[in-house]
């Protein structure tokens, strides 16, 4: 999905308003609602079984682009893991606003996503790559930066999961192992970027051999 | 947006409370679990986890072999396993290379050994600009390399969790894992910090 939180290499954003070293990990939460995220997630996709993971994701990138701008990080998760348990018919979107007695703007529609297309037969290690020159309406865990990129294999996973395209839509699907691709950014950006290399994880039906 | 945007949208906070209530009503929420995975992220999940994984490794050159092998048993070897870290690589950086971590999609971190990500590692800024300005997005932050040393970033886009192996600073030839684990901190578990260099300032002005 070509959506705004597909955010590698997108200019125009300003300095990490961070400095290396000068924070402490405590307190992890910042205000004392922030802990529901994660915790009503693994209930949904842990405990209950409801949803996966990747569905939480999916359902995040389903946010209205303004929405997702403007809203935290872990407000982002509040509202991709209400609408996943409103889409799977456990609670009611009208029963979420009379409770908190306002509007409560969920994640627009899902679409059919797709099914896995492996490679026949793994890609090795060193092995030259080109990411699949396509485009998906769903969910897919190829950035828009090195579509149709060159690259090279180095390293293949030795676990295998299910294709993000496919149980990000609540399907079924097989598992695959996943390849870590190594590219210029010269590659993905020509001169208009810095020297320097960058390597994504990439499941084998987003690659073809070079 | 859609026919509620007349309402007002209610905070964060109430919403996510109101999340949280309507689940309890359906009898959804199990007594305590929230509150038990909460006290995981807050205490298990924890930096000082992967600063001892990296303190084992630089005196240990069998273990060191195990964590750039397997990472995942190397780091099941301490305990830290879980949610967010079935398969662990990590990432040896050498004087001549750096790597460094990110999630430009969402916020994807080892969390077992990293801690949950900190804000700024998941802000539209570094999430953007780290894939494509490396170099600078590190000055920016206090971690000035010389142009020999090459910037590796990795995007973590699926199934794997990384933690930065940074190589052991000179000096600290008899010093104990402790000490050694105490140069290790989350930054430099992420890979914007080198350690035993602090930078507590920003070396270039804002």
């Amino acid at each position: 999905m070509d959506g705004i939180h597909d955010l590698g290499g997108v200019q125009g954003f300003g300095r990490v308003q961070h400095s290396a070293n000068s924070l402490s990990y405590k307190p992890v939460f910042h205000e004392d609602w922030e802990h529901l995220g994660y915790s009503l997630l693994f209930l949904g996709a842990g405990e209950l079984g409801l949803f996966n993971v990747d569905e939480l994701r999916h359902a995040i990138e389903r946010m209205e682009p303004r929405q997702y701008l403007v809203s935290s990080y872990y407000d982002r998760i509040i509202v991709g893991v209400a609408s996943l348990f409103v889409e799977k018919g456990a609670i009611t979107r009208q029963r979420l606003e009379e409770l908190a007695a306002g509007a409560y703007p969920l994640a627009l529609p899902l679409g059919p996503g797709r099914a896995a297309n492996p490679p026949a037969i793994p890609f090795q290690r060193g092995e030259r790559v080109r990411v699949r020159d396509e485009y998906v309406d769903g969910h897919v865990r190829m950035p828009g930066y090195v579509r149709g990129k060159y690259g090279v294999v180095v390293h293949r996973t030795t676990h295998e999961w299910p294709f993000p395209d496919t149980v990000g839509h609540g399907l079924p699907s097989a598992s695959e192992p996943t390849y870590h691709v190594l590219f210029t950014t010269h590659e993905l950006w020509g001169d208009a970027a810095d020297t320097g290399t960058v390597v994504v994880d990439l499941f084998g039906s987003y690659l073809l051999k070079a | 947006m859609n026919d509620h945007s007349r309402h007002a949208q209610a905070s964060a906070a109430v919403r996510a409370v109101a999340l949280k209530n309507a689940l309890e009503e359906r009898a959804l929420v199990p007594e305590g679990y929230v509150e038990n995975f909460t006290e995981i992220m807050q205490n298990d999940f924890d930096p000082a986890n992967g600063a001892r994984v990296v303190a084992r490794a630089w005196v240990d050159p069998q273990y060191r072999e195990l964590l750039l092998s397997d990472g995942t048993a190397a780091c099941a070897q301490f305990g830290y396993t879980g949610v967010q870290g079935e398969y662990i690589v990590a990432l040896e950086n050498t004087p001549a290379l750096q790597n460094v971590i990110v999630c430009t999609l969402c916020s994807c971190t080892a969390w077992p050994v990293l801690g949950l990500p900190p804000d700024w590692y998941k802000s539209f800024e570094y999430r953007s600009r780290v894939v494509r300005e490396s170099r600078t997005v590190l000055r920016e932050m206090g971690l000035d390399l010389p142009d020999e040393v090459e910037i590796r970033v990795w995007d973590t886009s699926a199934e794997t969790r990384y933690m930065v192996l940074p190589f052991r600073p000179s000096g600290t030839e008899d010093w104990t894992e402790e000490q050694l684990a105490a140069l290790v901190t989350k930054d430099v578990l992420i890979g914007i910090a080198r350690p035993g260099s602090p930078s507590h300032q920003p070396r270039v002005k804002q």
